[in-house]
């Protein structure tokens, strides 16, 4: 009972009540504030499996999981998107250079898998047309595939590289690749305030293997269950990167995205910089859309 | 009055524009200036002696998709300009086709286009295709494009592909001034076919490709004209010595495979073709390892080693119904090949691969080294060199012992 939960706001509480209406709980009496840790779970256990080994033993591991499930599950149920964004990569003297993406996801069918990505590169010029082919996994690599448009060539690539960089960004494989909710383990340490924001504060440690991180630091708001910011910490547990996330808007299926990505290196002064455009949602996609034979058609 | 004019006028501007609108334009042009500098002199008659041959080359991409996605039309003009070698200038279509992507699982497409088949590095073996575009480098790996008619289902069981190839595209060969070519021109203007087929001749493939959990498979069959020609000269030989070409009719099925654990890529690629000479096999088997942020530093270092063999026999002319044929010569019957390729994952996307091929048998070896490097957002710089060493006057490469090169390429992007 040390790490009682309990919830501020009132649109929480009806979040939570929308989420026990489709579960067909209906049982009102335990979103009382003295049984939220438990509310949490229940909501968690009634529409998704929580994965035991994830979510770990002790009260704080539990607590940071079903934090983080609901973060993960508030934004579940969008079907598919596909969003353009700039990223600005910034050296430590301040010259920028940018790319400009695009990025079609099919949300996973369950938690035991993770989403299909497809990402094609629009800019630089030289490189339009390479896409990047993801069926992210929980614990075993993902699946991933490269195409080279000036080859016509598709590739199956190793995803044991998590740690490097992703195109010379200051993300790594591992920040860009979906983030699952079981592919870590996790413990709550504190409420906090970030920005004005009343927020929870968990520590989540990689259960996949070739991570470069031991641990992150996430800040999730209280009240609709974003996360803010995320510290990243090196293999020698020293602060590598700081992750901020701005600009959240929900969208008409209920869903929040955040609309920009801030990641400082702290070892190397860079940073880059994701700036979205409007998601679109609804298009009708399938497993189909993310088999590898989809890339012979992007050029 | 004035009022309604334009109201009229911006109704029709508005309609023009909503056609102008719909689908969507994409255009990618590349104009390329680069000087191949030869390192020696040249050892057969008419080849130019100038130490630095200067090309330009330029290359639109131009695409049209409809709103829906199910509508495309591509095209890709590639055009060459070579200040030392008449034959390395011209003009190719590399693409110019129309795609039609159903609701469903197939597509349709109808035109001009290029298609890859393999996973290996130092050989293609399995990619059929398209022809090599043999004057543009000698790696084979720059094609023409090639008229089609390519129909594909996409299932949740794999991808399956039908080619109807009507036309037959000639292999490019450097001219009498060129370099990197064989010790006798290659006469571009007569053709010959090992039996009545012409180049209208229609080819037929067909290619499964899906992929198993950590194994992609790609299983092909052609029946067509060979894209590897054999060099004939005339019984009756002509005042200037020279070789035509002369393709076979072949079949050839083709398989290839990767396995994909950690860092680890395992591939095989693997041939047998019926129809010049004795049927044959041959393979490309190797790995690809790599190490990740190596020195601390963001560099990835790729080693890769792959054994090539060809069983082809080009001694023996097979006399069938009254026709000779044979197998095209070729440099990978028994040979090794290892390389490194170096990832920087800067912003500038820096790149360098080198490796070499070595005859298993008499030692001879090609050398080659290419590195790349983005310049600011719209400019790449490209080098590329290629060294003979210690090649037997038997082998193949005898004819490039003198060529060695260094090719510096600067790019602009639109």
């Amino acid at each position: 009972m040390a790490f009682r939960y309990s919830f501020r706001s009132p649109h929480a509480t009806l979040a939570a009540l929308l989420l026990l209406g489709v579960a067909g709980l209906g049982a009102a009496a335990v979103l009382s504030p003295a049984n939220a840790q438990e509310e949490v779970s229940e909501v968690a256990a009634a529409e998704f499996a929580n994965d035991p080994e994830a979510r770990g033993t002790t009260p704080e591991a539990h607590k940071g999981y079903d934090i983080a499930a609901r973060s993960d599950r508030t934004d579940h149920g969008y079907g598919d998107s596909r969003v353009s964004f700039t990223m600005i990569l910034r050296n430590a003297a301040g010259q920028e250079t940018t790319r400009d993406v695009n990025i079609t996801t099919l949300e996973k069918a369950d938690e035991s898998v993770g989403d299909k990505s497809l990402v094609i590169f629009e800019t630089p010029a030289d490189v339009r047309g390479t896409a990047l082919l993801s069926h992210a996994k929980i614990l075993e690599p993902d699946d991933q595939w490269l195409y080279l448009p000036a080859l016509k060539r598709e590739k199956r690539i190793a995803s044991a590289n998590k740690s490097g960089p992703f195109v010379g960004s200051e993300f790594a494989f591992e920040d860009f690749t979906t983030q699952e909710l079981n592919k870590f383990t996790y413990k709550y340490i504190s409420e906090g305030e970030l920005d004005g924001m009343a927020v929870d504060i968990i520590e989540r440690y990689p259960r996949y293997e070739n991570s470069g991180y031991t641990r992150q630091v996430s800040y999730t708001d209280q009240e609709i269950f974003q996360v803010r910011k995320v510290e990243f910490y090196d293999r020698r547990d020293a602060l590598l990167k700081t992750l901020t996330l701005d600009d959240y808007r929900q969208y008409e299926n209920g869903v929040y995205r955040a609309h920009k990505f801030t990641m400082v290196n702290h070892q190397t002064n860079k940073e880059t910089d994701l700036v979205y455009e409007d998601y679109e949602f609804g298009l009708d996609l399938d497993e189909n859309d993310f088999v590898k034979g989809v890339l012979r058609r992007i050029r | 009055m004035l009022c309604k004019n334009i109201a009229i006028a911006s109704t029709l501007l508005t309609a023009f524009s909503g056609i102008a609108s719909a689908g969507e334009w994409e255009t990618t042009t590349e104009i390329g200036v680069e000087a191949r500098i030869f390192l020696n002199d040249p050892i057969f008659p008419g080849q130019s002696d100038d130490t630095v041959q200067p090309s330009l080359t330029f290359q639109s991409d131009i695409r049209w998709r409809s709103d829906d996605g199910k509508h495309e039309f591509v095209f890709v003009p590639y055009v060459r300009a070579d200040a030392v070698d008449e034959q390395r200038t011209r003009a190719d279509l590399r693409e110019g086709y129309y795609r039609y992507v159903s609701d469903g699982d197939w597509s349709v497409l109808a035109g001009v286009a290029k298609v890859f088949w393999g996973t290996t590095e130092s050989r293609h073996l399995v990619d059929i295709i398209n022809q090599t575009d043999a004057v543009e480098d000698i790696d084979e790996e720059d094609k023409l494009g090639q008229p089609m008619l390519m129909l594909s289902w996409l299932k949740d069981w794999g991808q399956l592909d039908f080619f109807v190839l009507p036309y037959f595209r000639d292999r490019t060969f450097p001219g009498i001034e060129g370099r990197l070519r064989t010790p006798l021109v290659v006469n571009e203007e007569e053709v010959f076919f090992s039996d009545d087929d012409k180049r209208d001749v229609i080819d037929y493939a067909v290619r499964y490709s899906h992929y198993f959990g950590d194994w992609d498979v790609g299983l092909s069959l052609f029946n067509g004209v060979a894209r590897e020609p054999r060099f004939v000269t005339p019984v009756v030989p002509s005042a200037t010595p020279e070789f035509f070409q002369l393709y076979d009719r072949i079949t050839q099925a083709g398989l290839d495979l990767q396995y994909t654990k950690d860092a680890w890529l395992w591939k095989f690629e693997g041939i047998v073709r019926e129809g010049q000479g004795e049927t044959y096999t041959a393979a490309v088997a190797g790995f690809e390892y790599t190490l990740y942020q190596i020195f601390e530093k963001p560099w990835d270092l790729g080693l890769l080693g792959e054994y090539l063999y060809d069983g082809r026999d080009e001694d023996i002319t097979l006399v069938e119904q009254g026709v000779t044929t044979a197998a095209p010569f070729t440099a990978f019957e028994n040979d090794v090949f290892a390389g490194a390729r170096l990832a920087l994952n800067d912003t500038q996307d820096t790149s360098i691969l080198a490796g070499a091929i070595v005859d298993a048998e008499d030692s001879s070896t090609a050398v080659f080294l290419e590195a790349e490097r983005r310049l600011g957002q719209s400019w790449t710089l490209e080098l590329e060199s290629r060294l003979f060493l210690n090649v037997d006057e038997e082998n193949i490469f005898a004819a490039f012992e003198e060529d060695d090169f260094l090719n510096i390429r600067l790019a602009k992007y639109f």
